[in-house]
């Protein structure tokens, strides 16, 4: 039987971060593919979200980072047009509802109708809130709104930095549902604390500790 | 391509995000009913019907205003501009926002405009408006100094925003960030003829030295500026100004406190989004 070669999408050789004299990242290697759903774990301080901020082109970083073959300090631009993100804290925005989606649509050229879409199917009557500020938004519902325009975008990389923090458990299970379903060619990155929440979505585990890799494991 | 055509606009979409978000803020209309209020009060109190040492009318309105513009316009520029950046870093707005396809460059010009327009016109239409309302009223609109206070205001709004941006992107916090706009506006106030003339005298400093000095202060080149059409043996003037105008053209001077403070301003601006785009941003 004939493998399908995978196709490489981020590839990461002796990447470290310091802050001041503190190495937060230290030497690290992975390779992350086309199709891979990644539980990205560990405690508090582990590293995760310096990764994903190195990943993002926010964070300066020693070693080599390729994000589908770029530089994702030089050419952060373009790699973040393919990347959809989910901040672990959402932002005080003062923007409305309306403002916010037409700010997305124009800044990555996806129409508001994905947006206002998916957050239905997310719980999320956006027209009630049209006209709301969206940091007077209840936490769910500024997490769900995101995850829309995270997941409308359809993005060949989603990062999600604990995606269902501030979620019930009814738009726990939306979200996950619709994670599960998720174009399957994408590749997912989810940093979480509960393993167990996202252990049905994810078909790999890399667990970080002090700035290393203490675990990476398929589970295929 | 047809991404490209709406991800090259990032600079006008955070310029565009920018000023809504501004107009959502207290401090915007505070500010505006500020300078749009103290031009009603001055008409309503008749301050254009008195004259002193020479100003009369519409003039003495601007002359008055432009005065207090120099007190209140940059001390509030660096207060509300040095939290921007570091205050977008502190709250997770730029995580957020740099997670979108906007390049450094774009997210930093486009907060500098947004703050420039947001600024800029609340006091353009407030002396537009005295203008306006002074030629309704039959009184004599002098043009060349509405345009010559509508650019000095504009180039000082400028020079402290480019100042400013440069602060908050380098400040690690919003605390120290206000901190030193305020030590850096005690400096240039205090710079103005009174230290200027201490240093003259104690050290026996060259006129052609202070007149350097003073040219150099951003608010002391603006408030020469501001009388520079009037008779420049005005006692109004104050020391380091007389000094200024007895020296230099008039013509020359006034294309200076234009351009200078506008260069000043860009060139921190500049510095600003070139440290912005070399270190981590959060």
């Amino acid at each position: 039987m004939i493998q399908k070669e995978k196709i490489n999408i981020i590839q990461i050789e002796g990447l470290s971060k310091s802050f001041k004299k503190q190495e937060v990242i230290k030497n690290l290697n992975l390779t992350f593919n086309e199709n891979d759903r990644i539980a990205l774990i560990g405690q508090n301080g582990a590293g995760k979200t310096t990764l994903i901020r190195c990943m993002l082109g926010q964070y300066n970083f020693e070693g080599k980072m390729e994000i589908l073959n770029m530089n994702p300090r030089i050419d952060r631009k373009n790699i973040l047009q393919h990347i959809g993100f989910v901040p672990q804290m959402p932002p005080p925005l003062k923007l409305t509802v309306r403002e916010l989606i037409y700010f997305f649509e124009k800044l990555t050229g996806t129409d508001a109708n994905t947006f206002i879409r998916l957050s239905h199917e997310m719980g999320l009557s956006v027209e009630d809130n049209f006209s709301k500020p969206f940091f007077k938004l209840s936490g769910g519902m500024k997490q769900k709104l995101l995850i829309s325009f995270a997941l409308g975008r359809k993005p060949r990389i989603l990062l999600l930095d604990e995606p269902s923090a501030n979620l019930d458990p009814q738009a726990r299970k939306i979200l996950f549902d619709h994670l599960k379903d998720f174009a399957p060619k994408t590749l997912m990155i989810l940093s979480s604390h509960r393993m167990d929440e996202i252990a049905g979505i994810v078909n790999r585990v890399i667990e970080m500790d002090l700035g290393v890799v203490v675990l990476d494991k398929n589970l295929n | 391509m047809g991404l490209n055509k709406f991800t090259e606009s990032s600079l006008f979409q955070i310029m565009n995000a920018d000023i809504r978000q501004n107009l959502r803020s207290k401090w915007f209309w505070t500010y505006s009913i500020l300078f749009g209020g103290f031009v009603a009060i001055m008409f309503s109190t008749g301050i254009t019907e008195s004259q002193i040492i020479g100003f009369v009318g519409l003039s003495r309105l601007m002359v008055t205003f432009m005065q207090v513009s120099m007190v209140i316009l940059p001390i509030y520029v660096l207060i509300t501009t040095v939290r921007s950046i570091v205050g977008d870093r502190e709250s997770n707005v730029m995580e957020f926002m740099l997670s979108l396809p906007i390049s450094f460059t774009g997210y930093f010009w486009g907060k500098f405009t947004a703050k420039f327009l947001i600024t800029y016109i609340p006091v353009f239409i407030a002396l537009l408006g005295a203008a306006i309302y002074g030629s309704f009223t039959d009184l004599d609109v002098p043009w060349n100094l509405f345009f010559l206070y509508s650019a000095l205001l504009a180039s000082m709004i400028f020079c402290f925003l480019g100042i400013s941006m440069f602060i908050s992107v380098v400040a690690h916090s919003q605390d120290l960030a206000i901190s030193t706009a305020f030590i850096i506006w005690l400096v240039l106030v205090a710079f103005l003829d009174l230290i200027l003339m201490g240093l003259m005298l104690k050290l026996r400093l060259d006129a052609g030295m202070v007149i350097g000095f003073g040219m150099l202060n951003p608010l002391q080149v603006f408030r020469t500026a501001v009388l520079v059409l009037f008779d420049p043996e005005l006692t109004v003037m104050g020391a380091a100004s007389y000094y200024i105008l007895d020296s230099v053209k008039r013509e020359l001077f006034i294309f200076f406190a234009i351009a200078y403070p506008i260069v000043l301003g860009s060139l921190f601006g500049l510095a600003g989004n070139r440290y912005f785009k070399k270190n981590d941003i959060i």
